[in-house]
C-alpha cells in the first residue's frame, strides 16, 4: 500500500497530506514530480491543492499537460483511486476525469474558513468510516470553488449518486446544487474543495477529515485481503 | 548586412482570440463591473460580461492550416468549453525583412 502525492511547481498543500499519510497514518509515502512518468507502484494517487503554475489562464488547465498526467489517467481507468483536493479538483475536472468546471466564487473573494459539510454518500472507499449525512467540519481556501456544471450533466450526476460532500446549509461560493465535492461514475475518482488534510492532526483541534484517509485505508486493504483470496482459491482450484 | 532573400514557404498569421464566458454560467465579475458603471452614472449599461483575450502567432503554409491549428488550441487549452466559448480572427503578417 503506497500513497503518491503529485507536485506541480505551485502545488502548497503536497506536503500537508504526506504528512498525514506518511506520518500520522505510517503509509509509505512518495513525492511525485509531475515530470514523473512511471508512478505503477502507487495505488493511491492524491493531486494536492495549490496554485499549480500560479493557476494562469484557468486553475489547473497548464497542469492537465503535465508528463505525469497521462498516468494518472490511465491509473484511474484502470480502477485505482486518485483524489483530487481543492487545486487538485480543479485539475481533475480539466483533465476531464470529472464533469463540470470550477469557476470564480459567486461573491469573487477568495474563502478561507471552515464549512460545515454534509457526506451525502457512504458506500464509497472514500466515505465508508462517515455515516450517511453525517455533517463534519473542514477547512475551505479557494477563490475559484464554485462548482459550475450543464443542467444534464447535473441531473446526471444527481441521479447517479455522484454527488459526494454538499456544503450544509451555508453556500459559501454559489456552487450549484451547494456540490462541494464529487466522484467519477465507478466512484474511484474524488474531486473536492474542502481541505480533509488540514483537519486531520489532532493537535489542530478537528480531526473530520481523518476519517477520510482511513476509509481509504481500510478500502484498500479490503482489497488486497480479497485479491490474496482470490489468488489462493486459483492456487487451490 | 546581407539579404537573405530565400523566402520560406511559412506564412506567419497573427491569431487574436477571444474566450468568453458561456451565457449560462453567471459572471460575478461582470456583475460587479456593471454595477460599477451604474454608479458612475451609466445607468443604461447591461449585460456586462468579462472574458479573455489572447494574441500569439503562428507560422503556417495556408491560412486554412493556421486556422485550423488554432481551433485547436482553443478546444484543448486556451478555452474550457464547459464554462467558455471562444473565437478568433486572424491576420496574416507582413515579413520584416530589415532583421
Amino acid at each position: 500500500m503506497k500513497f503518491g502525492v503529485i507536485v506541480f511547481p505551485g502545488s502548497n498543500c503536497d506536503r500537508d497530506v504526506a504528512y498525514v499519510t506518511r506520518d500520522l497514518l505510517s503509509v509509505p509515502t512518495r513525492m511525485v514530480w509531475h515530470e514523473e512518468t512511471d508512478i505503477s507502484d502507487l495505488d493511491v494517487i492524491v493531486i494536492p491543492g495549490g496554485f499549480s503554475y500560479g493557476d494562469y489562464l484557468r486553475c489547473g488547465a497548464i497542469a492537465r499537460f503535465s508528463p505525469v498526467m497521462p498516468q494518472v489517467i490511465s491509473h484511474a481507468q484502470k480502477g485505482k483511486l486518485v483524489l483530487g483536493i481543492c487545486n487538485g479538483f480543479q485539475i481533475l475536472t480539466e483533465v476531464g476525469l470529472l464533469p463540470g468546471a470550477l469557476i470564480r466564487n459567486r461573491d469573487l473573494h477568495f474563502i478561507c474558513d471552515r464549512s460545515p459539510i454534509s457526506v451525502e454518500r457512504t458506500n464509497l472507499p472514500w466515505t465508508q468510516a462517515y455515516r450517511a449525512y453525517q455533517v463534519i467540519t473542514l477547512p475551505i481556501a479557494h477563490g475559484e470553488g464554485r462548482y459550475y456544471a450543464d443542467a444534464d450533466t447535473l441531473a446526471k450526476l444527481e441521479d447517479n449518486g455522484q454527488v459526494v460532500f454538499r456544503y450544509h446549509r451555508e453556500n459559501p461560493n454559489g456552487s450549484l446544487n451547494n456540490i462541494a465535492g464529487i466522484c467519477n461514475l465507478q466512484g474511484n475518482v474524488l474531486g473536492m474543495m474542502p481541505h480533509p488534510e488540514r483537519a486531520s492532526d489532532p493537535a489542530l483541534g478537528n480531526t473530520d477529515g481523518m476519517d477520510l484517509f482511513e476509509g481509504i485505508l481500510a478500502a484498500t486493504a479490503n482489497a488486497y485481503a480479497q485479491r490474496r483470496l482470490s489468488h489462493q482459491e486459483f492456487v487451490e482450484a | 548586412m546581407k539579404l537573405n532573400l530565400t523566402m520560406t514557404e511559412k506564412l506567419i498569421y497573427q491569431a487574436q482570440i477571444y474566450v468568453t464566458l458561456r451565457p449560462s454560467v453567471l459572471d460575478p465579475a461582470g456583475t460587479a463591473v456593471q454595477s460599477g458603471l451604474q454608479h458612475l452614472g451609466y445607468d443604461n449599461v447591461e449585460q456586462v460580461r468579462i472574458g479573455k483575450y489572447i494574441e500569439l502567432t503562428v507560422s503556417a503554409a495556408s491560412e486554412h492550416e493556421a486556422k485550423e491549428q488554432v481551433d485547436r488550441m482553443c478546444d484543448r487549452l486556451l478555452a474550457n468549453t464547459v464554462i467558455e466559448n471562444y473565437r478568433f480572427d486572424l491576420l496574416e503578417q507582413q515579413p520584416s525583412i530589415n532583421k
